[in-house]
């Protein structure tokens, strides 16, 4: 039984339609990622089922509620915003029990809530402080904490890491995947970074101009990617996507399962370079040492493609080598970009 | 490459000959109120002398300064509470519930404001008098409220514009509803706005002379009427004539250097940044 | 979302100012087409647009015209001039630059009614006043501003008022000047004063268009400056359309024709307003 059920989501602002038609059932507990470029609507639905924004058309509910028409205050939902949105006139406590304090909850409760959650957040010696005097990673928290205090039956989060440093993006990530384990609360989060979604999701949606393209756990949306664009959406560097006309050597290990307008997919770590014998010449065009990966940028009849090891290379730019291709690590897709094949993966 | 120390030091000479000849009326007045009435009229003007308190008294006693002074204050307090209490549910509406109209009746309201005064002047002449409310605070205090009222809602509604949206949706979240978030939100966020708004006018009332000189004369006339009153009377008076004014306008001028920065924003209207 | 709640908010102030745009402004445009004298009540003959031609008959008229264009000008060009030199010169730090700058601006605030006087007495009295101390220091004969160029002696006094206005609003302007298009400048080797004509004047020309139409709209409602000096006088010489209205108002008592004046005004009025009107709207979000 879903817990948050959204049927047949439409949005429009004015002519522009934004929402077209998204249907998604979430689970009791579950982490959902809402992941996609700039303009794909995810924010766009996360206010929708926030009820910051009014449902064009669609239903919504919650823990068997129709919420589609209530107003934000009563669905029982809490949201982290992306600039954290604390008052800036009141301190980190009264941040914390504001809303508490609207539902006339009794003062020792409050007080109790708050320290539990400020503790949980390493919040307490800052309760007296205000919004001003504290750090970005802190302002964070206190956001978080705000939503925690209320134990709400929906955690919203609108890319909420999007204004941290790299850093602190890294470390907090990793403390709201610890406090998601702890509280087990259902979440929904919105980014357009996939290495959040794939690490804190435990089911991705990826969205495309209004619409849902795939739901999946992270690592099917890996495996599986059901159309060209979730394919290269998903991992770090892209897929390769070469047209089946482009490399004939490449599309011949497909043995014959590709169509004649489709394409082929391999994921960088399914091309080997190397300068000795075997599979098609190529040109060495860029090399990115990262250190615990190497990168290779590599043409091949023409075609751009990245190649990916684990080991350090000699190879230089300029370089002519032989590029090969792993048969089973091939993704077909036909002319429309739906997928058609995936490699078999042991899980 | 730091600028040239000559350049610097030259500059710095002529900011501070610009300002001490600009504000020089201004520091001429201020020490001619402390003289006596032959000390004000000495030839070749006098710098140094001993300052007596004797003209502050004498206006007083003279004219009744008090009177003046407390229609001023009067008329430029009431004015800017009444506009006030008009204005901050207008500038509310138009900020949080903005409608395509919204803007058009924004730019409407300021441009009531251009108007001329003098277009007014008779028929709020003939009106005052119709009414029996020629010289009386009452007009007076209507007409200022009026004439700031278009100010006062558009300054008020750039500080309700600059509370960030997310704050009021965080708000939201937390279960407030209108009254709530303008309660606990709005109003606490939008103080600072609202003291600099009214500063502003009060201002503004306080040293309005078109209309003060035209509706009031003995009874409700302001600090305007009882300055105008000195543009030629017998005997000498021009030490007189600077505390009075003195006193006039020192509060003004003090509260200017403080809201020098809501004087860019209200008079030109938003329009320079 | 209920509707009424907005209007009901609005509605006070929408009125008001409703009330204050056209219960004046139909009067006056009543009042100027019928003959009415204050000092004739009972004679309220329809007089159609002959208050109109005897308001532009009026041996006073074109010289007043004259004077508050030619006020209204040269106060504006003084300010904006001066005032954007003078923000130049504040606009990088120095010691004493808050005490300079709260220098600067005090003439603003001063009430018109004491400006006047100040300068009518203190200043500019021919004999005892601090200009004629200054120029029989420097062996002239002073000069009697008020009787003999009286229209000078008030654009003086209105400018001195308004410098600090357009100073302020060029120094606010200037803090947001670009400084890194500034410094990209310098390195492609521009001297201050290719900097000043290419980079800072355009920044500029925004605030000099706001100011000076501002200037425009309450520079034509100069009054007590005139009235508590000259009194318009000597003859009409520094007479400003304002005033003209206003002898006719309320010391000759004329209604219609001062209507007629007064309606003509308004018309000036809104010409400019149109202008500043938009250039506001353009910046409303």
């Amino acid at each position: 039984m879903a817990y948050l059920q959204l049927k047949n989501i439409h949005k429009r602002f004015d002519d522009v339609h934004v929402i077209r038609g998204v249907d998604l059932d979430i689970r009791q507990g579950e982490f959902i990622v809402f992941v996609g470029p700039s303009g794909c609507g995810k924010s766009t639905l996360l206010r929708l089922i926030a009820g910051l924004e009014h449902i064009t058309s669609g239903g919504l509910t919650l823990d068997g509620r129709d919420i589609t028409h209530m107003p934000s205050g009563q669905r029982d939902l809490a949201m982290v915003f992306q600039s954290y949105a604390l008052y800036p006139h009141m301190s980190v406590y009264d941040n914390m029990s504001f809303a508490l304090k609207l539902a006339k909850v009794p003062k020792d409760q409050i007080r109790r809530k708050v320290a539990h959650a400020a503790e949980q957040l390493k919040l307490t010696p800052y309760l007296q402080r205000t919004p001003r005097e504290l750090s970005g990673g802190q302002r964070q928290r206190v956001a978080i904490g705000r939503a925690i205090v209320r134990a709400p039956k929906v955690f919203l989060f609108d890319e909420p890491l999007s204004n941290l440093d790299a850093a602190l993006r890294g470390n907090t990530r990793v403390e709201i995947h610890k406090l998601h384990v702890e509280l087990g609360a259902t979440s929904i989060y919105v980014t357009h970074d996939q290495v959040e979604a794939m690490t804190l999701a435990d089911r991705v949606v990826v969205f495309k101009d209004g619409v849902i393209e795939q739901v999946g756990t992270p690592l099917e949306l890996y495996d599986r990617p059901a159309n060209r664009f979730v394919a290269q959406f998903i991992g770090m560097p892209s897929m390769n996507l070469v047209a089946a006309d482009a490399i004939p050597a490449f599309s011949a290990r497909s043995d014959g399962r590709l169509p004649v307008n489709g394409f082929l997919g391999v994921r960088p770590e399914g091309l080997h370079v190397h300068a000795a014998e075997g599979g098609e010449p190529g040109r060495v065009e860029l090399i990115e040492a990262l250190g615990a990966d190497t990168l290779i940028h590599v043409e091949v009849g023409g075609v751009p493609l990245i190649a990916r090891q684990n080991e350090r290379t000699p190879l230089r730019v300029g370089d002519a080598v032989r590029v090969e291709l792993d048969p089973t690590q091939l993704h077909l897709f036909d002319a429309q970009g739906q997928a058609i094949a995936h490699p078999e993966t042991v899980s | 490459m730091p600028p040239n120390p000559w350049f610097t030091t030259l500059r710095t000479l002529g900011a501070w000959a610009a300002a001490l000849l600009l504000f020089f009326p201004l520091g001429w007045l201020f020490l001619t109120a402390f003289k006596t009435e032959l000390q004000a009229i000495a030839v070749p003007p006098l710098f140094v002398f001993e300052p007596t308190l004797e003209n502050f008294g004498e206006v007083q006693r003279r004219s009744d300064y008090l009177l003046y002074a407390r229609n001023s204050l009067i008329t430029s307090v009431a004015s800017t509470v009444i506009g006030l209490l008009i204005a901050a549910p207008a500038a509310y509406s138009m900020a949080f519930f903005r409608t395509k109209r919204t803007r058009d009746i924004l730019m409407w309201m300021l441009s009531t404001k251009m108007m001329p005064a003098v277009g007014a002047l008779l028929p709020i002449y003939v009106l005052a008098q119709t009414a029996g409310l020629l010289d009386s605070l009452s007009a007076l205090t209507l007409v200022f409220t009026l004439s700031n009222l278009p100010i006062m809602v558009w300054m008020l509604y750039s500080s309700y514009k600059d509370i960030p949206n997310e704050i009021l949706e965080a708000a939201r979240m937390d279960g407030a509803n209108l009254w709530a978030e303008f309660r606990h939100v709005v109003l606490p966020l939008s103080v600072g706005g609202l003291a600099s708004t009214g500063l502003l006018c009060l201002v503004l009332a306080w040293n309005e002379s078109f209309w003060a000189l035209n509706l009031t004369s003995a009874k409700a006339g302001t600090l305007a009427t009882l300055i105008a009153s000195y543009s030629s009377p017998e005997g000498l008076f021009w030490a007189k004539l600077s505390a009075a004014s003195l006193m006039a306008i020192a509060p003004i001028v003090v509260f200017g250097w403080f809201s020098q920065k809501q004087l860019v924003q209200g008079l030109t209207f938003g329009a320079v940044k | 979302m209920n509707r009424l709640l907005p209007r009901g908010l609005m509605a006070p102030a929408v009125i008001a100012l409703l009330l204050w745009m056209l219960v004046p402004l139909l009067m006056t445009l009543w009042f100027s087409l019928v003959n009415y004298n204050l000092m004739q009540p009972g004679q309220h003959g329809f007089a159609g647009l002959a208050n109109y031609e005897y308001f532009i008959t009026d041996p006073d008229f074109w010289p007043a015209v004259a004077n508050t264009l030619l006020l209204i000008g040269s106060v504006i060009a003084i300010t904006v001039v001066l005032g954007v030199l003078l923000a130049l010169l504040v606009n990088d730090p120095f010691p004493g630059r808050g005490i300079v700058r709260v220098l600067l601006i005090s003439p603003f605030f001063v009430m018109p009614a004491v400006n006047a006087l100040l300068w009518k007495h203190m200043m500019m009295n021919p004999i005892y006043g601090v200009l004629a101390n200054v120029w029989k220091f420097f062996g002239l004969t002073p000069v009697d501003w008020l009787t003999d160029v009286p229209l000078v002696s008030v654009i003086v006094m209105v400018a001195w008022q308004w410098l600090p206005f357009a100073c302020l609003i060029f120094i606010t302007s200037l803090q947001s000047l670009d400084r890194e298009q500034m410094e990209a400048a310098r390195m492609d080797g521009a001297s201050a004063v290719q900097r000043f004509w290419y980079l800072t004047l355009p920044h500029l020309a925004r605030p000099m268009a706001v100011v000076i139409m501002i200037e425009m709209i309450f520079l034509l409602s100069v009054f007590a400056e005139i009235a508590i000096t000259t009194a318009g006088g000597p003859g009409n010489e520094s007479t400003n359309l304002t005033y003209l209205i206003f002898k006719q108002s309320l010391m000759n008592f004329d209604v219609g024709v001062a209507s007629a004046g007064a309606l003509f005004a308004v018309v000036l009025a809104n010409i400019v307003a149109v202008f500043l009107i938009r250039i506001i709207g353009k910046n409303l979000d």
